[in-house]
């Protein structure tokens, strides 16, 4: 008799909500939102166990498009309204959702230390190097010379960050690349990062068709990456430092960081105790 | 009957060890059954500057320091003039110095004090390893009435691990110091009190702030250094470990809050502490608090401002940001700590009123009483009733409404885990699923009800402190809030003593106004004093706002970080009276 391994099985249509997105037809996004209903059905999850936390932007519409505890917080905010929910709630599986600009401009303190502090967090960045929702201005990520802002007509001029290297350095505890045109595979990584202890960093190349039309060619360019998951940091830093960005479909790095957990004891200490340290 | 009391100030610089002074006369004037009020002043070093003690012993509480010093204790005279300003001296009263280190320095005599010397390094030399804090402290004791036992007590206990060597040396250099005073002239002594007729607690401003968050429920704190309200956060990290919560240092203001407000989200009554730079940085995030309608209790321990101002000293202030800082209409509750002791009552009542009404609520103290300790009665055992309404089971056929429209404005709250609950909390407008909306109707209904849960909320008595001189209120009213009750109460009750009538009122619900409430205080009253410490009259400008005020209504306000003097106050009243 196999009837004590009853696992209620899921499907990924029940980690969706009944909203239809805002998304462009042909926005990257669409297939993150079904990896992610893949993963957390593959994973078999109750939804009510399950929160996505997300800032402000396109792609951090995710939260209300699915069936599981969701918020929608402030523009950059995402990874700290995920750690104090993860904190506070160990039993919960916490994913947070998000653009390059929300996490890596306004929200890039947070990222760097998010990384640093290692909470159990699943952090997927849909990135399409553009601030999509204010209609198409040069993000962290964009490359120096792309001209298609009017805020910035010749250009940004500066470096693009290099979420993954930054994530590394910063103590990420695994950290992956994919493309939103392989939501197979995609759903098999987030898979993987929301099983690995510690802060997980998944950074998604999803196209903006609207304000980066450009970027419909990725599903051309992109390559599965040649290398095999290393425990090594510097190792990681230096594939991800030659590589063109197109290389994804790979775990990269998984580190061994035991995850955060403020260090408190679960005593029976009372109220009463602590005030009596003020009694004369 | 006016608070029979002495003050003095104990000064000097780095490594005199001002402020362990101060500390031991406070501990051993507790022993000796007084009621104490310390605070400190610091020089902007971050260690070994100049440093003030400011102490008030009486054998009443006492909530303000007085109008002027009985005693200026300097150790030397380093940088003491900084403290000028700080430090009152009038015909009567008396500084000591050391004749080793000069005359004192002329911004301090202004008042034109009398003045003694007192050799404590040259008494300190004889006693090995004395010290000359020890023989100002011994002075001290006995110019005030302080029985010898109780500091020999406190000696003891913080001297144990250093051994009966080091108590005997301080206890002697304590002694050399008593005698010494016989030479002094005189200053008021306080008359002994039997053995402590009611139990009482010494304790600081910060530390109440932090034990009236955990008696209020909170379980998760997220923590940003910032003076002057650091050491709430440093009492609550190892308090909290000892009742099952949690503190977690934060990469910045922004990330406490917004860790606070994930952590409520999910269940567990959260706050963080801050001054106002930090708020200021919170301000967007509070905003959220108040649309996806998180409880939360964010500290102010308000400093000088604007920018970093002055950090280490007082200002009320921040009142305007507090009330009027977040976009857009946004209602949520200010509440504020009148004393060293109600900073406990009044942070433990912000915890309920935040998640009685699932909104956020601001707590404004301030340096003054923060870093004071205060020897006071034991604070009442205190609970409220009603916590967070949650949403517990799913009802069938029906689907679940995070910010359903309800007579009260809330509506039950489903925590993450509770199955078939499952919404998104959203800073976006929304209707009453959580479904972002952008239609009018949506916003309205959505605003009428985050409106309604304030307006409605039963706030009992606890809005506002009010006190009546023994003849009665009669037709004149003090108005104040925050650290300004303390120097008001006493200008009442040095009214009341001259045979005056007046009426104190204190304000401690800042946020939502209760206009009624106050009508029904001001019956009567046909003038009344308003009395803040801020630049602009904050205070007053917001009462003008809201509330009808009796027609010769005055404005009694200055910046920080000088108080008010209970004296002022009472001038205010006096004139009229007259």
């Amino acid at each position: 008799m196999e009837s004590c391994a009853q696992t209620k099985k899921y499907a990924a249509k029940d980690y969706k909500s009944d909203l239809k997105p805002i998304w462009c037809p042909g926005c990257g996004d669409y297939t993150v939102l079904n990896a992610i209903t893949r993963a957390l059905a593959e994973l078999a999850l109750p939804p009510e166990e399950v929160a996505v936390v997300s800032g402000i932007g396109c792609s951090s519409r995710i939260p209300a498009y699915t069936s599981v505890y969701g918020f929608h917080g402030v523009h950059g905010r995402a990874l700290p309204v995920a750690t104090g929910l993860k904190l506070a709630r160990p039993d919960l599986t916490v994913l947070v959702t998000g653009g390059d600009g929300d996490g890596f401009s306004i929200g890039g303190n947070h990222f760097l230390h998010a990384c640093r502090r290692n909470v159990d967090l699943t952090y997927i960045v849909m990135d399409n190097q553009v601030y999509g929702m204010t209609k198409g201005q040069a993000s962290p990520t964009t490359s120096p010379d792309w001209e298609g802002s009017k805020l910035t007509p010749e250009g940004t001029g500066i470096n693009p960050f290099q979420p993954l290297v930054v994530g590394l350095a910063s103590g990420a505890n695994f950290v992956a690349r994919v493309s939103s045109s392989d939501p197979v595979n995609m759903a098999q990584i987030i898979v993987e990062a929301i099983r690995h202890p510690g802060f997980s960093l998944v950074q998604v190349l999803s196209p903006c068709v609207t304000f980066r039309p450009e970027q419909a060619e990725w599903r051309d360019i992109v390559r599965t990456a040649v290398v095999d998951v290393t425990d090594d940091a510097a190792r990681a830093a230096r594939r991800l430092m030659t590589d063109d960005g197109f290389n994804v479909g790979k775990v990269l790095y998984k580190g061994n960081r035991p995850p955060f957990r403020p260090e408190f004891e679960q005593t029976d200490g009372s109220v009463a105790e602590l005030e009596a340290r003020f009694a004369l | 009957m006016t608070v029979q009391s002495v003050s003095l100030v104990i000064a000097g610089s780095g490594g005199a060890g001002v402020v362990t002074a101060g500390s031991l006369l406070l501990e051993a004037a507790a022993k000796a059954g007084w009621y104490a009020l310390m605070s400190r002043s610091s020089g902007p070093q971050i260690r070994g500057g100049e440093a003030a003690a400011m102490l008030r012993f009486a054998t009443e509480p006492v909530m303000s320091h007085d109008d002027s010093f009985h005693l200026l204790m300097a150790i030397d005279w380093e940088n003491i003039g900084r403290f000028s300003a700080e430090i009152p001296l009038v015909e009567t009263s008396l500084i000591v110095g050391d004749p080793a280190h000069g005359d004192a320095p002329a911004a301090l005599l202004g008042g034109r004090p009398r003045q003694a010397g007192l050799a404590m390094t040259a008494i300190a030399e004889k006693i090995e390893n004395g010290r000359p804090n020890m023989v100002a402290l011994g002075a001290i004791a006995a110019m005030i009435g302080l029985p010898a036992e109780a500091m020999q007590a406190v000696v003891e206990q913080h001297l144990k691990r250093k051994g009966q060597a080091a108590i005997d040396a301080s206890m002697a250099a304590f002694h050399a110091g008593i005698a010494a005073a016989a030479d002094l002239p005189a200053i008021p002594k306080l008359p002994a009190v039997a053995a402590a007729s009611a139990p009482r607690w010494s304790i600081t401003g910060n530390e109440a702030t932090g034990l009236g968050v955990i008696r209020g429920g909170v379980r998760f704190v997220a923590a940003y250094p910032i003076t002057p309200a650091t050491e709430v956060l440093e009492w609550l990290a190892p308090s909290l470990a000892k009742v099952g919560g949690q503190l977690v240092q934060a990469e910045d203001e922004l990330a406490s809050i917004n860790q606070i407000i994930g952590a409520s989200y999910g269940g567990v009554p959260a706050m963080t502490a801050t001054s106002g730079p930090g708020l200021s940085l919170m301000i967007e995030s509070l905003g959220l608090a108040v649309a996806a309608e998180v409880p939360l209790v964010v500290v102010d321990v308000m400093r000088v401002g604007p920018s970093t101002g002055i950090a280490t000293k007082s200002e009320q202030s921040d009142l305007n940001i507090a009330v009027y800082g977040l976009h857009g209409d946004a209602p949520h509750v200010v509440v504020a700590a009148n004393s060293v002791a109600d900073c406990l009552f009044t942070t433990q009542w912000a915890v309920h009123l935040a998640e009685a009404m699932q909104t956020p609520t601001l707590v404004l103290t301030d340096q003054a009483m923060g870093q004071a300790r205060a020897i006071v009665p034991r604070p009442a055992e205190l609970s409220f009733i009603g916590q967070r309404l949650t949403a517990t089971a799913a009802v069938e056929g029906e689907r679940y409404k995070r910010y359903a429209v309800t007579a009260s404005g809330v509506s039950p709250m489903a925590i993450p885990g509770t199955p078939g609950l499952t919404h998104t909390a959203d800073g976006l407008e929304h209707n009453e699923l959580g479904t972002p909306s952008s239609q009018a109707s949506d916003h309205q209904a959505q605003m009428d009800k985050r409106s309604r849960k304030l307006t409605q909320f039963n706030y009992g008595d606890h809005w506002a402190e009010i006190e009546d001189a023994e003849a009665g209120a009669g037709d004149t009213a003090i108005i104040t809030w925050g650290s300004s009750t303390g120097p008001a109460r006493e200008a009442l009750r040095r009214f009341s003593d001259a045979g005056g009538k007046a009426r104190l009122i204190s304000v401690r619900l800042i946020a939502p106004v209760q206009p009624e409430k106050m009508a029904a205080v001001l019956k009567g009253i046909t003038r009344a004093v308003v009395v803040e410490q801020s630049h602009s009259g904050q205070f007053y400008r917001m009462l003008r706002a809201f509330y009808d005020l009796p027609q010769d209504t005055r404005s009694l306000h200055q910046a920080g970080p000088l108080a008010f003097g209970p004296g002022r106050i009472l001038e205010q009243l006096n004139a009229w009276s007259s």
